[in-house]
């Protein structure tokens, strides 16, 4: 138990950094400056703080270090917890590369990941292609009305969850689904077409359950741009996609950075469409995951799996900030 | 037809494929709910029926996961607005240095894919509830663990939303009740908290129907419980029933319900705001004439 | 119930920026007192360490004798109105009036009797049930006046409350605020920008260039004997002639200028050698030659007129530009532009000081 023990110290380390640096910040302050209990009265302040301490430290901080610390444990039955055997190690990582028990490379879990990232990052660019069109004639060329409307049409189907909305769609693309009668109806095809198997499902899910991620953002984005820019880029002639490529997208940057990251993680950290529209011999990687807890009972691997993901993801944020040169505070709002 | 024509014609038409792909799926689905056969079929339509929506009352597990999403939904709404406000609070005022640190703490809930703050959350409360035998049998339950996973994101919305309202809030309003005598907290409970009603409202709505629908937390935090999300995932994996496009047609009703409500609600204010509006600006106009006059 | 207050060796320091440095001010009971200044000055310093929003860095402030440091802005025997006004959007016109009697704990009945009877005072009787955004400007500077009376302050502070009013209407609340001040006899310290505003209300004015009070004294003294070159620049309009001065006695100064020797009064005691800045109003200068020491020969180069006064803007020699306001009734033929013309003055209305900072246009 000690390495878990160790991981109760750093979130004290954070609070004292925090003390540290609003020490040195009073000193600074001019003398209008008044204390947060002065602020807040003693009441109120101590609430706010045990909130805020309680959510940070025992609902974000905590959880995640004692996720990684289990990652770096093997997997041992309760009693044996804390014992001789708790060690440290990186068996958990290694077995993600390697397979711990033929000792070949783990070709299956290493292209789960790979495919993961690939698909979701295409299911980003493929939502971006086709919501742009859709944010950018409500924010710019809309009436007001019909806006409202469109708004309001687009946020109904987003509370049905998830995996009712899955269930929708393998209605549609099951075998015995309607597009799959429409095809054979009108004589296409002969047979029904797996789209399920072939993930056609999974990738349509995907793109279904996020659209209006990618949506709002961009709608966020281009709504504060000035309608004059573009007039002004028309009367100089700009042809249209040109007034696009030069105003409009690098001014809805933030918006695009927002909603392609936001889209990408939902996808990659997908669980329903995979599940219940992904073909049976697919693997995603959250997938993985989930059976390593819910079917080999395996919490150390599945941690370590669940850590690498969260690697992958926040390079990935990282990656876009820095391509589209924004900051965190813009892409989450 | 001139280009402009033929430009709105197609921006019609792709607003329509748009709308199709959205509710297209949604709508055969709703369809299937009224017809007769027991696998989910669309075509042929064979008789009317209301039968799938009886089964879904009848399901007793569906109602007992619906009990439990509206005890986790309150229990989030309960701990996330306020964590949230507290939180949007202290980030206003704690030191710019130490602004970003602990933006990045609160924020990163978000962007963390919902199944890893679901393994985290009982990786960590396993352990720290086993630690006497009263916290194990009292909290550790599946209730209390995705209400604590579903908070740990969502107060994180919630301090989002809050907090983009407090920072349209007038300082000078807060040393005017100073001023006037007010302590710190009567300055919070009657000129910061009426300010922020708005913005507290939305956060609890949205926090209780984030939390009624969150998918990939609660299904780890869940334990051994159920909700209504985990017992559709449980249904859907195991093969259809008309009874889930019933519910699906329940839900749609509910939201364009609410939707239509809500624009209502808005609309009425709208009027309000700018007859109030059109008040002053009439004061303003007879003042003015006064004192020409 | 009035109180009077002493700054006494205020200082306020904001880092190593200086805002206030070394007030010190007696503003008796009952006082309309101005603080006059361009923005940055330091006046809306003084206000915040008066109202208790800000600790002095060294110095105190008095409130009736009584010592405030340490004392929180609620507990202070001041109220503040503020340049937004800071109404309540949320309350209605009666709620925000009543604020202060809230939080003090004062029942629902007696607070609305009580904001009846200040709705009377600022004449907005039977209006106190409607939201303040349905009110006017003035109407919502009235009751922003009501809600800061309705706790008896000792003391009402004022922070450039009409800057936010249109020019008449401005005019028209000036009469009022005195009235207002009449009425309830309070002491009233006011911040502003605007020399018309503080001449034409205050008792005394103090103002105020780079946190420094350059001169205390009543609109009157203020205007005719400024004490430095900031407050005879600031004060209205002034034409100012740099040089050094050739000739002093007690009484009188002549200064070599870029436009000649030029006279005028001598109240600093300035000698022969000394650096100095000649100070002569517009409406002092005629187009007309004068005493030798007091003329200067100049080319017209616009002439506006303004019904009852025509100003002249003339050139001399140098490139500086000279103005003259004359009225009406004075009876001179005005040149023409182009033309050339001497402009004089009465020695005595010229004021030499010695070299300083003048106000920044």
């Amino acid at each position: 138990m000690s390495s878990r023990f160790v991981v109760l110290l750093i979130p004290l380390a954070v609070i004292a950094i925090f003390w540290l640096m609003a020490r040195r910040e009073a000193a600074t302050r001019g003398p209008g400056h008044r204390g947060y209990f002065d602020r807040n009265g003693a009441l109120l302040g101590t609430v706010f703080i045990a909130l805020v301490g309680f959510w940070t430290v025992f609902l974000v901080v905590l959880p995640y270090l004692y996720m990684v610390v289990e990652s770096f444990h093997p997997r041992l039955i309760p009693s044996k917890r804390g014992g001789p055997e708790d060690v440290l190690t990186i068996a958990q990582y290694r077995s993600f590369f390697v397979e711990p028990s033929s000792g070949n490379w783990n070709t299956i879990h290493l292209w789960a990941f790979i495919y993961t990232i690939g698909v979701s990052v295409v299911v980003a660019a493929f939502n971006f292609a086709i919501c742009y069109p859709i944010a950018y004639y409500m924010a710019q060329s809309g009436t007001r009305q019909r806006v409202r409307v469109l708004m309001l049409l687009l946020v109904v189907p987003y509370w049905v969850n998830e995996i009712l909305r899955a269930f929708a769609l393998r209605l549609l693309l099951a075998s015995k689904g309607l597009i799959n009668q429409m095809l054979m109806g009108a004589g296409i095809t002969d047979g029904p077409i797996d789209f399920l198997g072939a993930n056609v499902g999974l990738y349509v899910g995907l793109s279904y359950a996020y659209l209006l991620i990618m949506v709002f953002p961009l709608y966020n984005a281009i709504e504060s741009l000035d309608r004059n820019q573009i007039e002004a880029a028309r009367d100089l002639g700009a042809p249209w996609w040109k007034i696009h490529r030069d105003v409009v997208i690098p001014y809805a940057k933030p918006g695009i950075a927002s909603g392609c990251t936001m889209v990408f993680m939902l996808s990659a950290g997908s669980l329903a469409a995979p599940q219940f529209l992904g073909g049976p011999r697919t693997l995603w990687f959250t997938s993985i995951v989930y059976d390593f807890f819910f079917q080999s009972f395996n919490w150390p691997r599945g941690a370590a799996y669940a850590f690498i993901l969260l690697v992958a993801c926040i390079a990935f944020v990282l990656l876009m900030l820095r391509v589209f040169k924004v900051s965190l505070g813009e892409t989450i709002r | 037809m001139t280009s402009r024509a033929i430009l709105r014609a197609m921006v019609g038409f792709y607003i329509a494929i748009f709308l199709l792909y959205l509710f297209g799926p949604l709508l055969v689905t709703s369809i299937t709910a009224f017809n007769t056969p027991s696998y989910p079929q669309a075509w042929p339509f064979e008789t009317f029926t209301l039968d799938w929506f009886v089964a879904l009352w009848n399901h007793r597990a569906m109602m007992e996961g619906l009990q439990n999403s509206i005890i986790i939904g309150v229990a989030v709404v309960a701990l996330s607005v306020p964590m949230g406000l507290a939180a949007s609070i202290m980030m206003n005022q704690i030191y710019a240095r130490a602004r970003g640190l602990f933006y990045l703490v609160t924020v990163s809930p978000v962007l963390t894919p919902g199944v890893i703050i679901g393994i985290s959350t009982v990786i960590f409360w396993k352990d720290a509830l086993a630690l006497s035998d009263f916290t194990k049998s009292t909290f550790y339950n599946g209730l209390v663990l995705a209400t604590l996973g579903q908070a740990s994101f969502i107060s994180a919305y919630c301090m989002l939303i809050i907090s983009a309202r407090l920072q349209r809030f007038d300082r000078g309003q807060e040393e005017a009740a100073l001023d006037l005598g007010a302590s710190f907290p009567q300055v919070f409970w009657h000129i910061l908290l009426p300010f922020l009603r708005p913005a507290l409202i939305s956060a609890a709505v949205i926090a209780f129907l984030t939390s009624f629908e969150n998918y990939n937390t609660t299904t780890f935090a869940i334990l051994a419980d159920k909700t209504l999300v985990t017992v559709i995932a449980g249904e859907v994996r195991q093969g259809t029933t008309p009874a889930l496009s019933a519910l699906a047609v329940v839900i749609i009703a509910i939201s364009l319900a609410g939707a239509i409500a809500y624009e209502i609600l808005k609309r009425r204010e709208e009027a309000r705001a700018s007859r109030i509006l059109e008040a002053g600006r009439i004061a303003e106009r007879e003042a003015k004439a006064e004192l020409a006059a | 119930m009035s109180a009077s207050v002493e700054l006494d060796n205020l200082t306020v320091r904001f880092g190593s920026f200086t805002a206030v440095s070394r007030a010190t001010l007696d503003i008796a009971g009952g006082e309309f007192f101005s603080f006059l200044g361009p923005s940055g000055c330091g006046k809306t310093t003084i206000l915040r360490a008066v109202s208790g929003f800000l600790d002095p860095t060294e110095g105190a402030v008095r409130i009736g004798g009584q010592d405030m440091s340490g004392i929180s802005p609620n507990r202070r025997p001041t109220a503040l109105i503020f340049q937004n006004l800071a109404l309540f959007p949320l309350m209605t016109v009666a709620e925000n009036i009543a604020y202060g009697l809230r939080v003090r704990g004062v029942g629902k009945a007696e607070r609305r009797r009580k904001a009846d009877e200040l709705l009377e005072l600022i004449a907005l009787a039977g209006q106190g049930d409607k939201l303040v955004s349905e009110l006017s400007g003035g109407q919502k500077q009235r009751v922003a006046i009501a809600r800061a009376l309705a706790v008896q302050p000792k003391v009402l502070l004022l922070d450039e409350p009409l800057s936010a009013l249109d020019l008449k209407l401005r005019q028209h609340m000036r009469a009022e605020l005195r009235a207002i001040q009449r009425q309830v006899g309070i002491t009233f310290i006011y911040i502003t920008h605007d020399q018309g505003e503080a001449l034409t209300m205050s008792d005394r004015i103090a103002v105020m260039s780079d946190g420094v009070i350059e001169q205390v004294g009543d609109g009157k003294s203020v205007y005719d004997s400024p004490a430095t070159p900031f407050v005879a620049s600031f004060v209205g309009e002034n034409n100012a002639f740099p040089g050094r001065v050739v000739s002093a006695d007690a009484r009188m100064a002549v200064i070599e200028t870029a436009f000649g020797r030029l006279a005028g009064r001598n109240p600093s005691r300035l000698t022969a050698g000394d650096r100095a800045i000649l100070f002569v109003r517009p409406e002092a200068m005629v187009p007309t030659a004068g005493a030798p020491e007091a003329t200067l020969a100049s080319e017209v180069v616009s002439v506006a007129f303004e019904g009852n006064l025509t100003h002249l803007y003339l050139r001399g020699s140098g490139k500086k530009e000279i103005s003259l306001s004359i009225g009406r009734t004075a009876g001179f033929a005005m040149p023409a532009q182009g033309a050339t013309t001497p402009a004089s003055y009465a020695p005595e209305a010229g004021l030499v000081l010695p070299e300083g900072a003048l106000a920044r246009e």
